[in-house]
This record gives C-alpha cells, structure tokens and sequence, in this order.
C-alpha cells in the first residue's frame, strides 16, 4: 500500500508516494540519496541513523517514513552553510579528534546541534544523558563528549553550585 | 629529530566528509532496485541436513535465485554469463572438497604454515546456531525474508558442544570429520627447562584465569555488493579491512582464478580485526554468480553480524609461576585452552600470537607454553583488537599480582624487577628489542594516578563503599614478522604544481591511517598537508599490493613503504632539480614547496618549477612518480601500562572506574590528537570487556540469548569514565620515523589493571571476566562479605 506524502528535508519540499511499511531510514537513504544517516542495527539502539524531525533527534530506522508526513526533517547533508563553511557543531567534531570511523558522527552530530540550538544549559552529566542514545566503539567518547562541550560553549555547567544545577 | 609536519596533531584528512555526511560507505553506494540476498541460518548448533526443498520459496514471485550447498561452487546456473561455466570449470574440484579458510593472513606458498582449510560457502552440516545452510536472492527485502520462510529443511540434530570441556572429553562427537578430538592445534613452546627452573625456585604460585566471549560491534555491520562486469570478472564491493586477501579468498572459495576478482573498499564503519576475515563475499559473489551476473547486495543485520561473522576467543588459563624471595621470576609455565568454535577463522594463530607477543615483557630462564585451540558448537571466533594478547594478559597480570600479593612484594616492584631491558633478542623470534620505555611508562602512570598516595589511603577499608588501584603492563608487536609475510605497497604520483596523490594498499578503517601516511609525505616532500591527496579507497585492480590493516602494522609497515615512496620522489626531484640548476642532488633539500640547500636553507628554486619541467621538458619529460613495495623483514615491540582506581559498591556489586590510564612506549608519535584516539578507544573497548561486555549463550542449546545492541552491554557514553593517555616517546631505530604500534595495544592492559583495583579496594581476586554486577554479587556473596 502506498501513501501520499509531503515533508521538507533541509529546507527542500517533498511530495510523493510512500510504501507504508517503509522506514523513513529507507526513504531518505534509497530514495532520496540522503546516506548519511547510516544503518547500525535497525531496531533504534544505536542512534546511526538520528536525524532531527522538527528538530528533535530520532532514529529513523523505527520512524514509519509515513509519520513523516508535514514535518520538518534536517539530515547531516543540511547541518554545514550552503556555501560549504561547516557549522560550529561539525568544527568542533573534526577540531577535538571526535571522528574515527566516522559511522556514529552523523547521528551525533545532529544531536548535538539539537542540544546547541535548543539555547539550553546542560551540566556534564545532562549532556552525556543527552549523547548515550548514540553508541560508537571508536573513540571511547572522550573527544565525542569534548567536542560537544566546545560546541555548547557557555552552556555547560561545571560546577556543583551553578544556578542551573540547583534547579534555580 | 626535529620534523615540521609529523609529531603535529593535524586535522585528519577524511575529517571534512565524515563530519559533513559525505564520505561513503559501501551501502551508500547501493543502487535502486539492486537485488538482495539473504542467508537461511540454522536454528541447531550442531545438525545434519537430511533434505532440503527450496521448491516453493523458488515459486514465490520476486524470487531470482535460491541457493543451497548443493548448488555451490559450481553455480550451474551461472550459464546465463557466457565464459562463467568455463572458467568455473577449469578448477575440477567436487563441492565438499573445496574447503577454504576466512582468515585474513596472507597466503603462504608453504603448505604448512597455511590457515587450517574447513569451510565451504553453504554447508551441509550446521555447526553452530547461525551456520548458513542455504540464500536466497529476490527484488526486495520483504521477499527474500518472506523466501526464506518457505525453505523446508528437515535437520537431524547432533548433540551441541557449547564450551571446551564438552567438546574436550573423551567420545565427545567431531564437529568437523578430519579433526581429532575436536582440537584444532597443539603448538606451543618451550624455552629453556621449566621443571628445573620451577624446582629451582624460593616459590611455585598456581592461578587459574578465564576470559569471556565478546563482539566487536563495529558500528557499521558486515555489507557487500557484487556483480559481475562485461569483462566476465566478479565485481565486489565490501566493507573490509584486507581488500587484497577478500580477492583472493572469494577466488578459492569458488575455485576460479584470482585475477577473475576485483574487490573495492570505501569507508568503512570500523572492524577491529571483524573485517579481516572473509564472511560474507563468497556467498555474495555467488548470490550474484545466480543471478546471472546482476549486482546484488549482501547485509547482516546487527542480530546476525554478532553472531554469524566472528567474536573474540575465550580462554582458560593455568599458570604455574617459580619466583624467588627477592621477586624474581624464574620460570612461568602456561596452560591455556582457546575456545574457536564452530569453524578455524583464525583458529590457533591467535593463542599463538597471545603466547608470543607475552614473551617480550618478561623474559625468564625458563616459559613454557602449551596452548589448546578447540572447535565447539558457538559462533566463529576469530581475529579481534589485540589477537590473544588482552586473554593472556589479563590472566598473567592478574597472577603476578596475586603473587606479589602473597609474598608482600610490591606490585610495581615485582613488575619493574622482571621487566625486558633493551637489547634483548627473543629467542624464539629473534626479535630484538631495540628501543624500550616500559620503566619509565611505569613511573609516569604512577604519577599520573597518585599512586602512592593513594595506596597509603585505601588500606584496611571496611564500609559499603570502598576505592583502590591497581595497575598492569603489556608487551606488544608491530606486525606479524616473523610469523607472516610483512609487505606494503605505496604509490606516488606528483602533479604539475607539486601536489601529489598517495596510493596505498593499507586499509584507513577509522584508525586514521590516511592521516599520518599524509604527514610521512609531506614531511619529506616539503609540501602542506593540503598537497598531500590520499586515495583512500582501495581497487585490487589499481591500489598496489599490501595484505591490509590488521596486527597494529599500518604505522610501522606499511609506513616503511610510504617512507620509501616519498623518498624515492625525492630523490627524482632533486635529481631534475640539479639538472635544472647544475647544483649537486646531495647538496639539496625539499622544504616549504621549494628546492633548498640542505645546510643553509637558502631558496634554489620552486618545487612547481621542477614539477612542469618533468612534465614538459621537451627531451626528458618524465613526470615523477614512484611505486614501490616493502617487505619489512624487522619488528619493533611496544610496551604500556594502566593506572586504575575503582570504587566497588559492596551492597550492589557495581564497580565505577574513578581514574584510568594508560601510558604507552609506542616510539614516535606521528599525530598525537589521533594517538590520543587509539588509546582511547581501546581503553574503552576494554573497560566493556573487563566489566560489562560478554556474548551469552543457552547451555544446552548453544542458542545466542543477547546478540543485539541492548541486551550485549556495550559501554554507552554514561558508562565511560575519562580516560587518560600519555605517551613516553622514545623514537626505535627501525620505525619509519622512529614509530612503533599503537592501533591495538591500548585494549592490552586496562582489563587486568582494573581487576587489581578491584582485589585492592576489596581483597577479592576476580580470575574471570567480565566483572558485571551479577557476578561481583555473588562472589561477594559466596565470600561472605554480604
């Protein structure tokens, strides 16, 4: 069975059928060429597949394309400036070493430009929370979790006694 | 040595793809509408096909092919390609014959020193849960799976050996005919008299020790594409770590010539030694074969790659020690039994290469080692980050600190008193060791934790909560010299501006070694980074010959070759730059784009200058280009160590790292921001398997109970401490650059170090990994402590 289907995915509309039982993985990946959202298990336990839907990060091998339907979708391919300059988020990832293999850096990064974008404070132990819904077996997260704190600059507290730490 | 450009912590050059999403994969380069294959798996761990009926999966509509292992090798069907059936044929070789190895070693012209030969692409007889009994090839996913459903197998199930012991014992049934009580190999050594040693010693201390199953869980599963192209030649694109050996293996198993296959390798999302073996190519190439030549495409899914590729060896260790009063190790004696299961892989190379690469730390008058590889009923275990050495380390670094324990020596000294020093010749490998900081990675990590203040604090502690240190060493290799063959190939071509492209037959897997390959050139050449293009993905076809990335050799060996490409460039360089300016070659130098004079420095003319003058000279216009290969007939040995500090939750059996270090001797450090990486990430690949991470199996069934992401506790960022890494670098004569290994050593250590933490903190010595609360809790329980 097919639906009709309508999104944006950075900024581009989109129109067209869907099969129901697609993936939205499957959508933006075989039929749209957005492949940087990678396939790690399928089952949503590895966050390779995270894109930001109307932007929250979510993994998209267990979001039904058809849910899609009226949502805003950014994928890695719409994170850097059209003009090819990378965000802050990508700057720090390549800057503090937060790239092996380079499988789970898509999924992280969008994550982490959700948490950038959200003008949010997060504590160190608030931020890896924020992060552990992305496995990656390269880096053992040391520089993953430097470069997002580069990348929320000013928004990261450190300290037991911050107001946001004591709920104020 | 002073250098400009290695010993920097550039940016890595694939950086900017991977974090942009265009660095591709070997499943980005899927096309619509290619065909899918997928693998019938048994549901029995130890069983023989009685009759097989694909009748009806062939009738439903989307199915192109169902194949079965009496379809394989010959591929009758492959008729559709003219010229297949012909070449397929000039191999006269019955199906049950044409038995192949998966393990990514190099070939070996000795018959004898080949990997043992025991697997067949489909197979007639199920040896472990997972075993592929037949595929199917069909238009989609939901087709092939649906297929698949409707293949009728009638098995008569044999009785399953699920651990060592059960297939050890006596009238136990053979898992593969020709093999002997199920055991694989024997080999061990001896060095010196051990009886004479043990006898001759103040003390003998006995331990027993056991390491666990684990994955590798690369992030990215196991996926190929192939096809055949109009030149009738097999087609494959794979992610792998060893493109050269996956050509040569998908050959034998389908008993064609070599030269018929051609393999490619773009990015690829890691494999820590998974991918260098060959699991899934074959069948692919055969699905392909099936379907006349039409590309189709091969992908595990996680549930299937952490069963059916391969994991890591579980061991059991019993270690006899002689020492005398004043700490000195006269003689160890060692019995390990290395659990393979169901099919060779890399069978007993990896309880010999454990014994082997253990014997740099500590030499004695007398080791011997006598180690056991067993076939059983669980999944392949095969090639994974350290090869044998985290197994025999963690039960050697756990007993000596058990014995310094029980003689009331201190445990840094007993290590520090029996270490190697430089200028030690290995007397079975006649490796020497020519550069050695192990001492000195001793004190710094001592340092770096507090040691000695801390152990002063953490004595007699009695309450819920209590912390202690503990710290291991290790010895290494770079490369597999003299086991295996040591080659690399590099290729440099210069462009009309003085840029060059690399080409090399090493594998980048994540490791970074595009990266410092680029900075040996540019260091050499005198060039930037950004000069410096590395053609990262590897085409048997045109990449030069090297067996690929594994045994921590990219650096080191294959560093050697692109060392002598660059200077072989060089050497072309300022060989027309001489012509060009009448001034000797030997008086010259190649810095900041330019040919200099070597002692002053001073500007002789621009290295673009030289490079149009080869290009277009009108009489001897020859553009500067060097092939060459390296046979690295030498060894470097690194060492290292990890600081831990644990707390132990007496009440739950949680143990949370507070502090972990590893510092290591691996020579020269060409990047440190990327060496920094390594450590990290094997550090963190071992704290999963010191304290989380272990495959479970059903005792009776053999079947897998946690082979997903969820139930297999792979450390999430929440589980991950920091995790520091130093480096004591001390450049070893033979390295290019003075480098030694480091892609694999950090997973060496960090397991038996926190295990003495925890025996610290608790005074319970834990001789099995992994430590997971369960566990803990009811040793704790069985001591009385709760």
């Amino acid at each position: 069975m097919f639906k009709r289907i309508a999104f944006t995915v950075n900024g581009k509309a989109y129109n067209f059928e869907v099969d129901v039982r697609e993936s939205l993985l499957d959508v933006l990946r075989s039929h749209l060429g957005f492949t940087g959202a990678k396939q790690g298990c399928g089952v949503g336990e590895c966050g390779a597949c995270s894109v930001l839907i109307d932007g929250v990060p979510t993994d998209t091998c267990i979001y039904l394309a058809v849910w899609a339907d009226g949502k805003d979708i950014r994928t890695i391919e719409g994170v850097a400036e059209k003009n090819g300059e990378l965000s802050d988020v990508q700057k720090a990832f390549v800057d503090e070493g937060a790239v092996q293999c380079g499988f789970c850096t898509p999924g992280l990064i969008l994550t982490t430009t959700a948490l950038k974008e959200s003008g949010k404070d997060y504590t160190r132990e608030e931020l890896k929370r924020e992060l552990s819904g992305h496995l990656c077996r390269c880096t053992g997260y040391q520089n993953i979790l430097k470069a997002a704190e580069k990348s929320l600059e000013g928004h990261v507290c450190t300290c037991v006694d911050s107001p946001h730490y004591k709920g104020e | 040595m002073a250098y400009t450009v290695v010993g920097k912590s550039v940016r890595r050059v694939d950086a900017v793809a991977k974090v942009t999403g265009r660095a591709k994969y070997t499943d980005d380069f899927s096309e619509r509408n290619m065909l899918v294959g997928k693998i019938l798996h048994s549901p029995y761990a130890h069983a023989i096909v009685k009759s097989i009926d694909v009748s009806k999966a062939k009738a439903l509509p989307g199915v192109e092919a169902v194949l079965t292992y009496k379809d394989l090798p010959d591929i009758r069907f492959a008729t559709a390609i003219p010229g297949i059936i012909e070449a397929m044929a000039t191999d006269e070789v019955g199906v049950a014959e044409l038995k192949y190895s998966t393990a990514g070693h190099p070939y070996a012209l000795e018959e004898t020193h080949r990997d043992k030969e025991d697997r067949n692409i489909l197979t007639q007889k199920a040896r472990f849960v997972g075993d592929n009994i037949a595929a199917v090839v069909a238009t989609d996913d939901l087709i092939a799976s649906k297929a698949l459903k409707l293949i009728e197998v009638e098995y008569e199930v044999l009785e399953p050996l699920t651990s060592t012991d059960a297939a050890l014992k006596e009238g136990a049934p053979l898992i593969h005919d020709d093999c002997e009580g199920n055991i694989i190999s024997s080999k061990g050594y001896e060095m010196g008299n051990i009886e004479e040693a043990l006898k001759e010693s103040d003390h003998v201390i006995e331990g027993e020790y056991e390491t666990s199953i684990v994955q590798h869980c690369h992030l990215e599963n196991q996926v190929s594409h192939a096809y055949v192209d109009s030149d009738r030649r097999i087609v494959i694109m794979t992610s792998t770590q060893i493109p050269h050996i996956v050509r040569r293996i998908v050959a034998q198993s389908l008993g064609i010539s070599w030269g018929r296959v051609r393999v490619i390798k773009p990015y690829i999302g890691g494999g820590f030694g998974n991918k260098q073996d060959v699991c899934i190519e074959p069948l692919n190439a055969a699905m392909s074969l099936a379907v006349g030549g039409r590309p189709v495409r091969l992908e595990l899914s996680r549930e299937e790659a952490m069963i059916d590729t391969r994991t890591r060896h579980a061991f059991k260790f019993k270690i006899k020690t002689g020492i005398n009063n004043d700490g000195k190790i006269n003689g160890i004696y060692i019995s390990a039994v290395s659990n393979t299961g169901a099919y060779a892989s890399h069978g007993h190379s990896i309880a010999s290469s454990g014994g082997g690469k253990f014997r740099y730390l500590y030499p004695t008058k007398a080791l011997k080692y006598e180690p056991l590889t067993v076939y059983t009923n669980l999944p392949v275990a095969g090639a994974m980050r350290g090869y044998g050495t985290p197994q025999i380390f963690f039960a050697f670094e756990s007993h000596i600190e058990d014995i310094a324990k029980k003689l009331n020596l201190d445990p840094i000294e007993i290590r520090k008193k029996n270490v190697v020093k430089e200028g030690h010749v290995d007397p079975l490998s006649k490796n020497t060791i020519r550069s050695c900081s192990i001492r000195e990675c001793i004190d710094k990590g001592r340092e770096l934790i507090k040691w000695d203040a801390k152990k002063a604090l953490y004595k007699e502690q009695t309450g819920d909560i209590r912390r202690g240190v503990g710290m291991a060493c290790f010895s290494y290799a770079s490369g597999t010299y003299p086991v295996a063959l040591e080659l690399a190939g590099a290729r440099i071509v210069m462009n009309q501006d003085g840029s060059v492209q690399l080409q090399l037959g090493a594998t980048e897997i994540g490791q970074g070694s595009d990266t410092v390959f680029a900075q040996m050139v540019s260091e050499v050449l005198g060039i930037p980074m950004y000069m410096v293009h590395v053609i990262s993905t590897q085409d048997t076809d045109i990449t030069p010959f090297d067996t690929g990335s594994y045994a921590s050799r990219q650096t080191y060996v294959s560093g050697m070759a692109v060392e002598k490409a660059a200077l072989e460039v060089k050497k072309k360089v300022l060989t027309v730059a001489s012509s060009m300016t009448d001034i000797p070659a030997h008086l010259l130098d190649l810095k900041e784009q330019s040919v200099v004079f070597k002692d002053s420095g001073e500007k002789v003319i621009e290295l673009e200058v030289v490079a149009m003058q080869s290009y277009y000279d009108r009489v001897n216009a020859q553009p500067i280009t060097s092939d060459v290969s390296n046979n690295a007939r030498i060894n470097a040995i690194p060492f290292g160590v990890t600081f831990a500090e644990v707390e132990v939750d007496m009440k739950t059996g949680k143990i949370k790292i507070l502090e972990i270090y590893n510092v290591h001797d691996s020579g020269k450090i060409i990047n440190p921001l990327l060496a920094e990486g390594q450590v990290h990430g094997g550090v963190s690949m071992a704290i999963g398997y010191a304290l989380s991470e272990q495959l479970l199996f059903d005792e009776k069934t053999g079947k897998p109970l946690n082979n997903n992401l969820l139930d297999y506790k792979l450390p999430t960022i929440m589980d991950t401490p920091d995790i520091g890494a130093a480096f004591v670098e001390k450049e070893d004569p033979t390295g290019p650059f003075g480098v030694k290994s480091l892609g694999e050593p950090p997973i060496v250590s960090p397991a038996p170090a926190i295990r003495n933490a925890v025996l610290d903190a608790t005074d319970v010595a834990f001789n099995r990994i992994p430590m997971n609360p369960q566990r803990v809790f009811e040793k704790f329980k069985e001591q009385g402590l709760i």
